[in-house]
This record gives structure tokens, sequence and C-alpha cells, in this order.
């Protein structure tokens, strides 16, 4: 069969399974409707949560980004795991035992106050809408490129697919998909990995193999490193000096921007006990780490193996893959010595050939001659992948809005039946606005990722933690540390990503990927020192505090 | 439960997170990062120790972590009788 009948099928198979999930999982309160009715097993909850998590940029721009800058790459993936063990061990299961719906919720209640709630309200609609906007482009670049249907021809299916088992089941129907959607992802990523790590090391698990030696007996990396050097490269697992600082930062801030984004947050709320919570961060970060090892062999071997094809070899030799992705612009290859031969270097003079990162994880099967069948799977896991992602991060845009903002703040008499209604309305809204914004994304989204993680990391994370950690915490600190930390950041990475602010003027040479870090810190010593000179917070919240600090009677909490 | 229960959990509860917290740190930020250049010059087969780290160790260790929190906790919580029925 070829490729494009597989991937047909595939992708239409893994559709038809999520509207059936859909149909299963219909919401019939808010309490399902925003939560799942806090009834999801902690292993269910796990895997929803992993596919939640891991977007269309974990699978398919992540394992090329390591691939092409070897060891640095290394922040993205202790960067988004260990933000994991912060949430597990510092958040989920208090939140869990606070028992309500949204991240608002609790930065409104724990510092008595809808100024914090709104501050909250307004971070977590930006933090979301920018993300969600990447995936749906995600969804649309997927389907463009492998069945052929225009780019915005396939936003609409994404849309289309996204709409109706959100609306329809809210965070229940959501929750439920996700868990097959990590089925679907976690094995077309693994399926070829394992593939590839046989046919280049003759071990099955990619983890090992790339530890492994290849069929000239020499270890895969030396060989990598040896090929890389040869062509002028960085040393593929040397931890050069150079940037210490900012692997540093960039880590830290994905860490605690993880651990602080309300999509990931509130997933934590659907699980009926607390140790059902800790348990559920266990089983996500687990599932997590099977992509998240995974990946980095894959990255290993793809450009080994793409070194090994494309360099020094004739460009009339070169396979069919390689003029597809010419055709799609993103190989390009420019003859500059008129030898026919490719010359793939890293001096910029002499380099013949441009290869987009993101392709990767696309074109390895490709690369290493593995069946159209698995090349079919791959798309339907990046789909996966960036629909579970999506219709997370679009529940937060609308619970935001129909409770935290008409329910909380603006019409507090709505009836249940109300509220239900305009969480579907609001939903409905933005699922259809994330998708117009894919269609046409506005310049900045490309790099707002950035701005997403370094406002969840000065943001909600400081917030959280202190309002748990500290009962003396109270809503003048809060709030002013999530002001000053908010703006801090957004000025940092607005200044130096399209103010033009040089590499010099850096402080302390920090990029603005991991500014997010000193806009944590930043947050919380002035969260402390106004905390300490202004009121201490009123009785009840207090006993608030107490009373998430211990397990027992958790069941209560949930009352709305 | 009473007060002075509730501080010893408390107190408990913080001491592990302390440690795990710094198993955290210890894994990621230095053997992963700020040691990684040292580390890189054992190798355990075909990898150097400090990329190790960065790729893979560090992720295990993570995963670990949070399975050894859940298990102590869930021990804690009986300890006191706090534990949800």
């Amino acid at each position: 069969m070829e490729l494009q009948t597989w991937t047909y099928l595939i992708v239409g198979i893994t559709f038809l399974i999520y509207i059936a999930v859909a149909l299963w999982a219909r919401a019939g309160s808010t309490k399902e409707f925003y939560v799942a009715g806090g009834g999801v097993s902690p292993l269910a909850n796990g895997m929803a949560t992993a596919a939640d998590w891991m977007s269309a940029a974990s699978y398919l721009s992540m394992a090329g980004l390591i691939s092409f800058t070897g060891y640095a790459g290394s922040q993205y993936l202790m960067g988004w795991t260990g933000g994991y063990v912060l949430l597990a061990l510092l958040l989920a299961p208090y939140l869990r035992k606070f028992g309500k719906f949204t991240v608002p919720d609790f930065i409104g209640e724990r510092y008595y106050s809808k100024q914090a709630r709104m501050v909250a309200l307004i971070c977590a609609i930006f933090v979301s809408f920018t993300y969600v906007v990447g995936q749906m482009k995600g969804v649309g670049v997927a389907f463009a490129r492998f069945l052929e249907v225009p780019f915005d021809t396939g936003i609409l299916i994404g849309i289309g697919i996204v709409f109706f088992y959100a609306v329809l089941g809210g965070m229940k129907g959501i929750t439920y998909t996700q868990v097959a959607q990590y089925c679907v992802l976690i094995f077309a990523f693994t399926v070829p990995a394992i593939f590839i790590s046989l046919q280049m090391t003759n071990n099955p698990i990619p983890q090992l193999g790339m530890g492994s030696t290849v069929s000239d007996g020499t270890y895969l990396l030396d060989k990598l490193n040896m090929l890389s050097t040869d062509l002028g490269f960085d040393e593929y697992t040397s931890a050069g000096m150079g940037d210490r600082v900012n692997v540093f930062f960039i880590t830290a801030a994905l860490m605690f921007g993880t651990a602080g984004l309300p999509h990931v947050i509130v997933r934590f709320f659907t699980v009926p006990k607390v140790r059902d919570a800790r348990l559920s961060a266990g089983y996500a970060l687990l599932f997590i780490a099977i992509l998240y090892t995974t990946a980095p062999a894959v990255a290993a071997f793809a450009r080994t193996n793409l070194i090994e094809t494309v360099s020094e070899k004739s460009y009339n030799d070169m396979p069919a893959w390689f003029s597809k992705w010419e055709t799609a612009e993103l190989i390009d290859f420019e003859d500059k010595n008129g030898d026919g031969i490719i010359q793939y270097v890293a001096d910029e003079s002499r380099n013949e050939l441009r290869i987009d990162r993101d392709i990767m994880v696309l074109a390895n099967p490709e690369i290493a001659k593995l069946p159209s069948w698995i090349i079919a799977l791959v798309v339907a896991g990046g789909l996966a992948a960036a629909l579970s992602t999506a219709a997370g991060l679009l529940l937060v845009i609308a619970t935001s809005i129909s409770h935290d903002l008409l329910k909380k703040s603006l019409r507090p008499n709505i009836t249940e039946k109300g509220e239900l209604l305009a969480a579907r309305i609001a939903i409905a809204v933005a699922v259809v606005g994330a998708g117009l914004a894919g269609m046409n994304p506005p310049g900045f989204v490309a790099q707002v990722v950035a701005l997403a993680f370094g406002l969840a990391a000065s943001s909600f994370f400081p917030a959280i933690v202190l309002g748990i950690f500290d009962k003396r915490m109270n809503k003048e600190g809060a709030i002013s540390g999530m002001i000053v930390g908010v703006l801090f950041t957004t000025l940092y990475i607005l200044y130096f990503k399209y103010w033009g602010g040089t590499h010099e003027e850096l402080w302390f040479g920090i990029k603005p990927e991991g500014i997010g870090t000193l806009g944590m810190i930043i947050n919380m010593i002035i969260a402390l020192i106004v905390s300490r000179v202004t009121p201490i917070p009123p009785k009840e919240v207090q006993q608030i505090v107490e009373d998430i600090r211990v397990p027992l009677g958790a069941g209560n909490a949930t009352q709305h | 439960m009473n007060q002075k229960n509730l501080k010893e959990y408390w107190r408990r509860n913080l001491k592990l997170l302390l440690v795990l917290l710094v198993v955290w740190f210890i894994v990621s930020y230095g053997c992963g990062i700020l040691f990684a250049d040292t580390l890189n010059t054992i190798k355990i087969g075909g990898f150097p120790l400090g990329f190790w780290f960065a790729q893979q160790g560090a992720i295990y260790v993570f995963v670990i972590l949070i399975f050894i929190y859940v298990y102590m906790m869930n021990k804690l919580d009986r300890e006191f009788g706090v534990e949800e029925k």
C-alpha cells in the first residue's frame, strides 16, 4: 500500500476512536465538565496528564532540536521532566486537598481577593492561548504535509475533532480521549525508534542502543562525535563551557514553568484523593519519561544516519525523501563549489546543505528506510500529541471564563445548568478562536512559548507554593510578587526579542528563555518582604492553609 | 488531630521534601550541568557520564524520586492517622 493510503487509514482509525470515546464520556454537570467529576483513576490521569503535557513540540520538534544541538538540547529534556518532581512534591497533593476547579480559584480564595483572582485569570488565559495557537499550527502542518490537504483545511479538520469532544465532554471527554491519544502517540514514537535502534546497534531498547556499538565496532556516540568534529561541528556529547549559565537558567525556567502551567495543574483536581494526586504525578512522569528518554536516542540515531547518508555523497544519488523535503522547502541544497557533491559542514561559507530541524522525527523513519505504515503511524502520533494538548489548554481558557469570570466574579447567582451551558459556549468560542489564530498566527506566537513558560514560572509557581508553605503569606505580598515577577519577565523578554536589546546588555548573559527563573526568584523575595510588613491573613485563611496540609477529609472540599 | 501532632507531621513532611529536592538538584543541575564536563571523562559503556545524566539519568532519578515520595508520604499519613479512608 502507498504511504498516502496508510496515512489516511491510520489517522482515520485514530480519529474514530477519539469520537467513540467522546460519545461515551459525555459530561452531565459542571463538576464533570471542569474536573471530570473528580473520579479519574490515578493511572488514567497519569496517561491523560502525559498526553496533555506532551505537545506537538515535544513530539515533533524536540528530538530534531537535540539532534542538531547535542548536549545543549539536554535543557529541554531535564527542564520538561524535572518540573514534575516539583509538581508532585510541592503542589499536586495540596491543591487536590484544596479541591476547587481552577488555578485562579486557589489564588482567589487563598489570597481572599478578587484582584488576585483576576491577575491569575489573565495570566492563565494568556499562557494557555499562546500555547494553543502553536498546537493548531502543528495540526495544520501535519495535515498539509501528509494528507495533501491545504493547511487551512487541516486546521479545520483538527478544530472539528476537538470541538466535538471538548464541547460534549468537557474535562471528562478530554481526559478519556487523552488516554487514547497517549497510547497512540507513545506507540507511534517508540516503534520506529526500536526499529532504528535494532538496525543500527542490534539493541532493541533505544535508551541502551544509544550507548552501544554500531556495525564497525565503535560506540555510536564516539562515532557521532568523530563525524561531527570532522565536519567542524562541536562534539555531540561535550558540555562546552560557554553556555553553562544559560543551560542552567533555561532548565530551571522550564522546570518552574512546567510546575506552574494551569493546564497541567488542573489535571490533579480530577483524581478522587490526595494520595491519588501524588501517585498520578508519578505515573504521569513515568509515561512522559518513556518518550523523553527515547527522544535523545532518536536524536543521536538520526544525526548519525543523516550525516552518513548525505555527507560527501553525490546529489544525484540522494534517496526519494530528500527531494520530497526539498519540494516542501525544508531541505535546501546549494552546490557552492559546483562539484555535484553535498558538502555538509559547520563552516557557513562552505556549507551547502540547510535542513529544517523540525523534519527530523518525520523524516527519520524514511531516512532509515522503514516501511510506509510506520511513517503513517508517526503522523497519527503527531496529531494525537497536538490535539490532546490543544484540548487541555482550551479547557483552561473555557473554565477561566465560565467559572472564574462569570460564576465567581460577574454573575454569582448563575444556575448549575446555566454555568454548564456557558462553559460549553466558552470552549466552543475558544476552539474556533484558537483555530483562526492558528491559520493566521500573529507574528509573536512562534517566540512566545518562552513567554508562556516565563510567565507561568514567575507568576503561578511562587504564588501557589508560598500559599501552601508560608502561612504568613497575605494578599498584599502575593499580589505584589506576582505583578512585579510578571512585569519583570515580560519586559525582559519583550526588550530582548522585539525592542532590539543587544547581546551585551543581557543580565549576567541570561537569554530571554531563561529569565523566568530570575522572575520567579524576584517574585518570591518581593512577596516575602511585603507580606512581613502588612497585616497577617485572616483566621479563616490560616485555617485553609492548615487544612490543605493534611490529607484527611479531601472528599468534602470538592463542595462547590 | 491536635496542634502538636499537626506540627510534627508537617515537620517530617518538610524534612522528606528537603532530602528529595537535594537529590533532584544534584542529579540535574549538578551531574547534568555544573559538573557535566568533569563527569564526561568517565565512561559507562558508550556513554560519557555527564552526558548520560543530562539526557537519561536525571530523568530516571526524577521518576524514582516521585515514587519514593508517594511511598514515604503514605507511610507518614498512616503513622499519624491522617490517611484518607
